[in-house]
């Protein structure tokens, strides 16, 4: 078990608050994404915990790419992670910050 | 070209493949759910997470106040997905404060959507001690009127102490897909050997443990298609047809049980109750959708067809 | 001096009066002396075709040559293009066999590794299934050719069934050059439903005493497609499928390909591709298949081989399959991988590794296992000369000289996601499949699609549109641009991948207008086996390990 957090720039205007939205399920290769306000203006918190060890720098590198694709700044993430492939973590945030934005006021 | 006859479709919104907070969205009315103890309270595992295993925010299990059909009801849902969706101190906790507040509030009902492997093996003392407190609210609450329905229909089904709760609902409602049992077709191979049971034989593992031989034994009260819709409308349906719980209930329920051993007690294998049972066609039964298969076997159920 | 111009006749002639006396006269061979007919008709290093398909195996006429005394029956050359049972590898151990001409060894590829390296075998080419059938009438024709079918009427006329598959080639090699053709079947019946192979061209028959085994190869289990391979079919659809209105096809056999099978009846549908998208094929019949046939997407498909399970419903939709006069499906590998490789516009299919030009492989170091369907599928048909949309549009984008001579391309794309299991990478510098060939001393690198005939390469990150490159570089940054977080993918430069994106070489899923929410496993037409038997309206049979009724 590993705990990771990073502080995350993004481009564009501060998420809008909304309730949070929790996405995924942590199951074998799976995970679940937790979607909240923040507390940082103009960058997005993410913590992780995962099962699977030593991949801190692809967890960086993905996360990045997140946050350079979607605006997320004054959002916290948090993610429980079973040994997801990159491929799984980024749809599976994608699909959160999607949902989290996308909920009816 | 020919168009598929939309009959022959597989459900649109299947409620096995929904996560457990999809299955609560689908079921209850649209955005009425409020969620207690969610994800953002962090009440998670110490257990998992002395153990240096992943933890869930929910701790596997959501629960919380929503409506079905203009009616209050609570609700809580599994997540199989999670640790096979086994009882866990926190999980465990959340579905008996779930109960213990129906008995206080009198809403017009618990819905209990299951999906559960039993007791979490990495908890088990604090799992088991919970699976016998949910037992205990579960019957408080229905004492006190209120009604509490089961739904099964996920990938993991409902066994071990989980499946004892199940049937100490007023009522269940199950897809074919659904399995429900104390002992899981693994533990009966590993305990009793590979000839009592064949856990790999997944046509003998769903024919003995499926939904519709449930149905049939009259364990469950409904057997629905694998449709987010269609355990709505089974919800809706049970919940408004209490089960009393008195003594000439139980007196009644153990006479069935008498006759059911006493019918079937010789059989081998569930095809062989079907054909006891004189349903037609036994061999038939696995590939009926569930009109047709409740028609089917209403006869043998004692019903009107 | 007379030149005799008839040797291989006298030999045919020569071998039929030995077996004659070994086993007695006639066409019908006791399955008990099956092994004293086949010592004596072969001789050492006889050129044998021993039928081996992806499906259908001479299984027992394989025993009976495996049992030959090596005293008598050695050194022989197997030409065939399915090395899958261990008998045939038995053949080399035991030193019945030499050499091996063949496509695909599958499940043996790590024994025959073993046996190359031990110099028991030597390898002459591992073959594309096309490669190897066209040798057959050139320089690898058999002397004799062991061939399966599933029965026999009283006269020796054979039916090979659905599983007809790579019989007619074989025989035809054979029988013309004055080969002998044996052939083990089921049973022996009054009445053939159909003839496919006549009597004349057959010399010997045994009716062997278990039925050949067939396995289930092309089922998938839509219960085991996960959201990443739903999004990256979504991109095939919208990105690929829609934009060169693809109408005429071969599919692999992998997960990612099924899950664009099972999203044509929904997300293709809505977005009004019916009739437009997927019309013909080139495919076996899958079972993933059946909710886009339903669902009056697919038009026609003719077969390499057949499924079990899909028989009923095949012979219930002889519109689209290719049916005999007795109903039931007629494949034939050696046609079918033509209409593939000259009548199709696009190919998709998965790899375990791509590297930086696109070539892409499935060798791995310790085991052998050659190609199936997909390199003749997932080549440019250099040959082509008929025009079509698709074609058409894919060789514009291909040629940098808008003035040059028009010139259509073959859709040829790479389907994978950036890592496999166990976080290995899918995107390398180097394909194992060079070392592989240095240890085992082979001329070439096994290569299942080359570089220059991949035309796309399809991740769950995007999709990259090789057609648009101009440069070996631009090349490898546009791979770069879609390899995700492998060490491949990490290496790229931003600044030249978000040029790619920014003139459309690279598309990522929103810049297709994908919704990422969409990607979930409720797109898929049928989420279990079953789903596909009500599809069918029950006609589909699936084997028992598929069904959990």
């Amino acid at each position: 078990m590993e705990r990771l957090a990073f502080e995350l720039e993004s481009a564009g205007p501060p998420a809008p608050r909304a309730p949070p939205v929790v996405v995924g399920v942590v199951a074998s290769g799976n995970l679940e994404v937790l979607v909240e306000p923040g507390d940082l203006a103009g960058r997005c918190r993410v913590e992780v915990a995962t099962s699977a060890n030593g991949f801190a720098e692809i967890w960086d590198a993905v996360l990045r790419d997140f946050a350079a694709r979607n605006a997320v700044a004054g959002l916290a993430l948090s993610v429980n992670d079973a040994g997801a492939t990159p491929a799984v973590v980024s749809l599976r945030l994608d699909q959160a910050v999607e949902e989290y934005l996308g909920q009816r006021p | 070209m020919t168009p598929g006859n939309p009959g022959h479709l597989p459900a649109r919104r299947s409620y096995r493949e929904a996560t457990a907070r999809r299955r609560l969205a689908g079921i209850l009315d649209p955005g009425s759910f409020t969620e207690l103890l969610g994800p953002s309270e962090r009440v998670t595992s110490p257990h998992l997470a002395g153990l240096g295993l992943a933890v869930a925010f929910d701790d596997g299990v959501v629960v919380g106040r929503g409506l079905l059909g203009g009616r209050v009801v609570l609700a809580a849902s599994q997540e199989g997905g999670f640790m096979g969706g086994a009882v866990g101190e926190v999980h465990g906790a959340k579905l008996v404060g779930l109960l213990r507040r129906a008995e206080r509030e009198r809403p017009a009902g618990v819905l209990l959507l299951l999906d559960s492997g039993g007791v979490r093996l990495q908890e088990a003392n604090a799992g088991l001690v919970a699976v016998s407190e949910i037992m205990r609210a579960l019957l408080g609450a229905r004492a006190a009127g209120v009604p509490v329905v089961g739904l099964i229909g996920g990938g993991w089904g409902c066994f071990g102490g989980m499946g004892i709760v199940a049937r100490c609902c007023d009522a269940l409602a199950m897809s074919e897909e659904g399995r429900l049992g104390i002992s899981g077709p693994d533990v009966i191979e590993a305990t009793k050997g590979v000839e009592e049971l064949d856990a790999a034989d997944r046509a003998l593992v769903w024919r003995t443990y499926g939904g519709k031989h449930r149905y049939l034994l009259g364990e469950a009260d409904l057997l629905v298609e694998d449709d987010l819709a269609a355990f709505r409308d089974a919800a809706a349906a049970l919940l408004a047809s209490p089960r009393s719980l008195d003594e000439g209930a139980l007196a009644r329920e153990h006479e069935r049980l008498a006759r059911r051993l006493a019918d079937f007690g010789g059989c081998t294998d569930a095809a062989d109750v079907w054909r006891a049972a004189a349903v037609p066609d036994p061999d038939r039964l696995p590939l009926l959708d569930a009109d047709a298969f409740r028609r089917a076997v209403a006869a043998a159920r004692g019903e009107e067809p | 001096m007379t030149r005799v111009w008839d040797t291989a006749r006298r030999s045919r002639l020569a071998r039929l009066a030995r077996a004659s006396a070994a086993v007695g006269g006639g066409r019908w061979v006791d399955p008990g002396r099956v092994t004293p007919l086949l010592e004596a008709l072969l001789e050492p290093g006889d050129r044998v075709c021993l039928e081996g398909d992806n499906q259908k195996q001479a299984d027992f006429l394989a025993r009976a040559l495996a049992r030959a005394d090596p005293a008598r029956v050695h050194d022989l050359h197997l030409v065939m293009s399915v090395l899958a049972l261990p008998e045939h590898v038995e053949l080399f151990e035991r030193g019945l066999a030499r050499r091996l001409d063949f496509s695909f060894s599958g499940p043996q590829g790590t024994r025959l590794a073993q046996l190359v390296a031990a110099g028991r075998i030597e390898i002459g080419a591992i073959h594309t299934y096309l490669e190897l059938y066209a040798r057959y009438f050139v320089d690898l024709t058999p002397r004799v050719a062991l061939v399966s079918a599933i029965a026999a009427d009283g006269e020796g006329n054979l039916y090979t069934g659905p599983n007809t598959e790579d019989t007619p080639a074989i025989v035809e090699a054979t029988a013309f050059k004055d080969g002998i053709v044996v052939a083990q079947v089921d049973e022996r019946v009054e009445r053939l439903p159909r003839v496919d192979i006549p009597a004349g061209w057959v010399d010997f028959v045994t009716v062997a005493p278990a039925k050949s085994a067939i396995e289930p190869l092309f089922t998938r289990d839509p219960a085991q497609i996960g959201e990443v391979q739903v999004l990256m079919a979504m991109m095939v659809v919208k990105g690929i499928y829609a934009e060169y209105g693809v109408e005429r096809l071969n599919h692999g056999i992998g997960f990612d390909s099924a899950a664009i099978e099972l999203i044509l009846p929904t997300y293709a549908e809505r977005l009004g591709l019916r009739g437009k998208i997927c019309r013909q094929w080139a495919l076996n019949p899958h079972p993933t298949l059946i909710p886009a046939i339903e669902a009056g997407f697919v038009e026609s498909i003719h077969a390499f081989g057949s499924e079990l399970g899909m028989e009923r419903y095949v012979a219930a939709r002889p519109d689209v399959f290719f049916t005999g006069r007795d109903g039931s499906l007629r494949s034939n590998r050696a046609f079918s991988q033509t209409a593939g490789h000259y009548a199709c516009d696009l190919f998709i299919g998965s790899t375990l590794q791509l590297d930086l030009a696109g070539n892409s492989s499935t060798a791995t170091t310790s085991r052998i296992t050659g190609f199936g369907g997909a390199p003749n599928m997932g080549a440019d048909a250099r040959g082509r000369r008929h025009a079509s949309a698709a074609w058409l549009r894919a060789g514009r984008e291909a040629q940098a000289d808008p003035a040059a001579m028009p010139r259509g391309r073959k859709l040829v794309v790479q389907l994978l996601e950036t890592f496999r299991e166990h976080m290995e990478p899918a995107f390398v510098e180097r394909l194992d499949a060079w070392r592989l060939a240095e240890t085992m001393g082979m001329a070439l690198p096994p290569v299942m699609i080359h570089g220059d005939d991949v035309t796309h390469v399809v991740t769950e990150e995007g999709i990259a549109n090789l057609l648009l490159c101009r440069t070996p570089e631009e090349r490898a940054e546009a791979i770069r641009g879609v390899a995700g977080y492998t060490p491949v993918g990490r290496a790229r430069s931003r600044r030249a991948v978000e040029e790619l994106r920014r003139r459309g070489v690279i598309r990522r899923a929103e810049d297709l207008g994908i919704d990422k929410r969409e990607a979930t496993r409720d797109l898929l037409a049928a989420r279990s086996v079953k789903d596909l038997v009500r599809w069918s309206g029950g006609l589909y049979e699936p084997p028992a390990r598929f069904r959990s009724w």
